[in-house]
């Protein structure tokens, strides 16, 4: 254990960085390499950074690690402090989030010509934002990092963004900020009960039932905007469409990410009847998201929008596995998280680099890209594969571990979620079978080149987590369990005292 | 008969220097004539500061003077604090926009002057007369400076509609004074209070007279149904002026108001408590709605300012010290907010004339980055949005909802909040997502600079260090309740 405030240099060191790039003058070309270069280094070092972490992380413990408290704000009892810590559900957030700016700012080195020093300050930002709300042990701060990262998101989406952008950002910023304010009247709730705004005390406050039913709700409209559940996901295929392709993998990587882990960090343990009370309706709407966006996902002809379907359906499998609340699946369902920010990311990558090249993503104009692009072929390959849950993929771990935990508590709602990853199979294969296989259905196909060196640096790394996640689960798994054996007994035991559930959980 | 005691004058000390420094101005102005406007303002800055700090040096222990007809307290030192700062900001930012208006008169700092001591005599009003007598003050004042640029057909119009609409908020405000008057034959706030302290219910009268006043002061304060006058002044007013408007009168406004409920009418919590919940979901809705079809920039923030009471009305619909608290934070943080927003609006001139649509930012971030930057902080804060100061000031309120089991109203004001954020978005989107049209000009004179340097700073930092402006606000809204 290292005595520096890691935590905090995780966070804000790309803040430092942003500044850095406020500060470059001069010439637009100068600049504009300039502020690539600082925004690359600063998320090297970040990268680097957060890696420490999982090296001095101790997976025996399911207390919170690196903790870092200050008194912030206080005055007449409501007191707010700068509580950070982490533990093991948050740990490979973090890392997710420094891998995928660190991939962003790399897969935008061409691609984006026009503001380039205000682009990569919006990542930097965006950044600190992300990494700070998965490791704020306050309320107030948690949320402030929470809604903060919609104010990055709307300039990035809005400015960089396709033709629609300007709508597509409203309504990713009204729609998801709706479902934050609600969450933010509960988080006052919460302070009333618990006469704190810590979390660590709050996650092991016995909330009378009526008040966690309420509370839960409006936590869930929060995070159900946010990762998105059916019926409020209709802003994530605007927002994926328009975006640029960088805001694209952020969005799916990490923001999605975000209603997961509020899920997990807070839903669960401080609502564990509300949750249990609850867990039909979050049922029946995975379900839904599942079967029903993975068949809108196979009639789709933009290829964003397919990607941005198929990662609700994938979602769904998330929260499926998050409330059934057994250890498999609760881990599953992370790990299903951090194996979807991978793929779903690359993903997206893997449609930009067609699209910088012939700036369409509608699927009719491709075909039979396997002729000249067999790098990008094998990508792509590795990638559906991944997004289907081959065995061997990341994607296989968590969607098994989640089914095997699902089916103990419903066979029902295990069965249907199995038979839409055979939908998840059809959609992606089909797309590319259309893309990559057939013959060159344009002319101007033949002239399209393959992956550059900087795209294979980009892809590399993507590939390489998901066979590791896929081969040796077990290094991704150690630092989790502890975490999630320790929730999961906790939330059983709140629903036995209640005689809901069997102590057995 | 007996000889009156000399009243104990020291509580209103700031007051009197105020009134003195406006005096000393005048004649000073006018014997130097127009040259003198600039040396005037900065002279009447000082005065300004001048009376802060004498304001500060009462003290927050409670005095009370003039047989207990005004009174200091830490709730009086906060908002006068506030009104001050306010007062003096309108002063600075006015400076370049009267001289490129040829409206460059002495006359204008020492009108604020006056209107800023009736402001301080309602923050200190203990007493019905007292407080009739600070509201006409500062009234008589203002409506002088909306018509200012006298030339102009929508300045004279907005002093005028100003004034006769003031004059019937006034009416009303005096009326429903005479009958609280008349049914429990004092003015004084401590003995309205003893009055209803029994365990009898209030006469119909008696609230009916509270009701009146109520009418009153929700009309000063521009709070739904009484804001129709607030779009069109604020248009039409002189842009300065407006700043000046949505501000320093609102601040003292706000304390007249929420000491009127809780000194005299704090035992008819549970009567007064639906009226003011019922302006404070109207101004919100309305505010949040209206304001969305607005081009208009002045005109917008009048929808905004309107929206923003109804935001601090629920922490006065708390009625508990939380929420006064709420409401003070909220009144100080919209204070650097808006004084803001509107040093932004003062550096929208093109070819030498102010422009005031919102289309006129279109692509503001590319020609001016910082000047888009800070109307980007001012509107995020205004939509509520961390880590800005405004998300800090609607917390304080809704906490105070949430305590006083108003949750049903805090979930209304989130709802409009978010509708609100649609239109403060829409600005941010003008200025960096459309095309740029012709530039601004430039320089912005260094006092404006200033200005929106402060404020910018202080609304997107206010999170490092709270603990002054909410200790404070803390310590205003239990002197509140001590008496």
């Amino acid at each position: 254990m290292t005595h520096w405030p890691l935590l905090s240099l995780v966070t804000f060191l790309p803040l430092v960085g942003a500044a850095f790039v406020l500060a470059a003058r001069g010439e637009e070309a100068v600049v504009a390499r300039n502020a690539r270069w600082i925004a690359l280094w600063t998320a090297l070092i970040d990268f680097a950074l957060s890696l420490a972490l999982w090296v001095d992380f101790d997976p025996h413990t399911a207390d919170f690690q690196f903790v870092e408290r200050a008194d912030w704000i206080s005055f007449g009892g409501f007191k707010i402090q700068y509580h950070m810590g982490i533990d093991g559900i948050s740990l490979f957030f973090i890392l997710l989030s420094t891998l995928l700016t660190l991939i962003c700012v790399v897969a935008s080195w061409e691609s984006v010509t026009s503001r380039v020093k205000e682009y990569m300050v919006a990542f930097l930002i965006q950044e600190t934002l992300m990494v700070g709300m998965f490791c704020a042990l306050d309320f107030i701060l948690f949320y402030m990092f929470f809604e903060g990262v919609l104010i990055p998101m709307f300039l990035i989406i809005g400015v960089w963004g396709g033709p629609r952008r300007i709508y597509a950002a409203f309504k990713f910023f009204l729609y998801t900020l709706l479902g934050s304010v609600l969450m933010l009247l509960a988080i006052l709730a919460v302070y009333f009960q618990t006469g704190t705004t810590d979390i660590t005390v709050a996650l092991h406050h016995a909330f009378p039932f009526a008040l966690q039913k309420w509370l839960w709700l409006a936590f869930f409209a929060s995070f159900a905007v946010k990762v998105p559940m059916w019926p409020v996901h209709t802003w994530l295929p605007d927002a994926h469409v328009e975006a640029p392709t960088a805001g694209s993998v952020i969005l799916a990587g990490i923001l999605l990410k975000m209603g997961g882990y509020g899920f997990v960090r807070f839903s669960l343990p401080m609502f564990p009847l509300a949750s249990h009370y609850f867990t039909p309706l979050i049922f029946s709407l995975s379900a839904i998201a599942v079967i029903y966006t993975s068949l809108v996902a196979l009639a789709q002809t933009d290829m964003k929008k397919l990607v941005a379907y198929s990662s609700i359906a994938h979602m769904g499998f998330v929260t499926m596995g998050i409330f059934a609340a057994t250890s498999e699946a609760v881990a599953g369902s992370i790990i299903q998280m951090l194996s979807h920010g991978i793929v779903s990311a690359a993903l997206f990558l893997v449609v930009g680099v067609v699209y910088d090249r012939l700036h369409t993503r509608d699927i009719a104009r491709y075909g039979g890209l396997a002729d000249r692009m067999p790098a990008y072929a094998f990508v792509f390959m590795a990638f559906t594969l991944a997004a289907v849950g081959l065995p061997g993929t990341s994607g296989f771990v968590g969607e098994f571990l989640i089914l095997l935990g699902t089916f103990r508590v419903s066979t029902l709602e295990c069965t249907l979620a199995a038979t839409a990853m055979f939908l998840g199979a059809a959609y992606m294969l089909y797309l590319y079978r259309r893309i990559i296989y057939g013959a060159i259905s344009h002319p101007d196909l033949r002239a399209m080149l393959d992956l550059s060196l900087r795209e294979k640096l980009v892809f590399a790394p993507l590939v390489l987590v998901v066979l590791w996640m896929g081969v040796y689960p077990e290094s991704f798994l150690r630092p989790i369990r502890a975490s999630v054996d320790h929730l999961v007994r906790q939330v059983a035991a709140a629903n036995a005292a209640a005689g809901i559930r069997e102590a057995s959980r | 008969m007996p000889a009156i005691p000399l009243p104990d004058l020291t509580p209103a000390w700031p007051e009197m220097l105020l009134a003195a420094a406006a005096m000393a101005l005048l004649v000073f102005g006018v014997l130097r004539g127009e040259g003198s406007t600039r040396l005037v303002s900065w002279l009447s800055v000082l005065a300004l500061l001048l009376a802060l700090f004498a304001e500060l040096s009462l003290g927050p222990a409670p005095r009370v003077g003039y047989y207990g007809m005004f009174v200091t307290d830490a709730f009086a030192l906060f908002m006068k604090s506030l009104v001050l700062v306010g007062s003096a900001a309108a002063i600075i930012m006015a400076l370049r926009y009267n001289e490129d208006h040829g409206v460059a008169r002495f006359e204008f700092p020492v009108l604020i002057l006056l209107s800023a001591t009736g402001m301080m005599v309602m923050v200190s009003a203990d007493n019905l007369i007292t407080l009739y007598v600070g509201l006409e003050l500062q009234s008589l004042a203002l409506y002088v400076v909306a018509a200012f640029e006298r030339d102009s057909e929508r300045s004279t119009e907005a002093g005028l509609k100003y004034f006769v609409l003031g004059a019937l908020a006034s009416g009303m405000l005096l009326y429903g004074a005479s009958l609280i008057y008349g049914f429990t034959g004092t003015t004084d706030f401590a003995a309205i209070a003893k009055s209803l302290g029994g365990a009898a219910a209030p006469g119909a009268g008696l609230v009916i007279g509270m009701v009146f006043v109520v009418v009153g002061l929700a009309f000063k304060v521009s709070a739904v149904p009484f804001h129709m006058w607030t779009p069109d002044v604020y248009e039409g007013a002189p842009t300065p002026v407006t700043a000046f408007f949505s501000v320093a009168p609102k601040m003292a406004a706000i304390a007249l108001f929420i000491r009127f409920m809780i000194a005299p009418f704090g035992p008819l919590l549970a009567e007064w408590r639906q009226i003011i919940i019922f302006l404070s979901i109207a101004s919100m809705v309305l505010g949040a709605v209206a304001a969305i079809a607005q081009e208009n920039m002045k005109r917008l923030m009048a929808y905004s300012s309107i929206g923003h009471v109804g935001y601090a009305l629920i922490g006065l619909a708390a009625g508990t010290e939380n929420g006064i608290r709420g409401v003070l934070v909220y009144m100080a943080i919209y204070l650097f907010m808006n004084v803001g927003t509107f040093s932004v609006i003062l550096c929208m001139r093109r070819d030498g004339h102010m422009v005031e649509g919102i289309s006129d930012l279109a692509g503001l971030s590319r020609t001016r980055p910082a000047l888009a930057l800070a109307l980007a902080i001012f509107m995020f804060a205004l939509a509520g949005i961390p880590p800005t100061a405004g998300f800090f000031a609607k917390v304080y309120v809704f906490l105070a909802a949430i305590d006083a089991k108003l949750a049903w109203l805090a979930v209304i004001g989130v709802i409009t909040s978010v509708v609100g954020a649609y239109y403060y978005l829409r600005i941010v989107k003008t200025m960096y997502f459309d095309e740029p049209v012709a530039p601004f000009d430039r320089p912005i004179g260094p006092e404006l600079k200033a200005v929106l340097v402060v404020t910018a700073v202080v609304t997107l930092f206010f999170f490092l260090l709270p603990g002054p402006l909410v200790g404070g606000a803390e310590a205003a809204a239990a002197s509140l309740f001590l008496r």
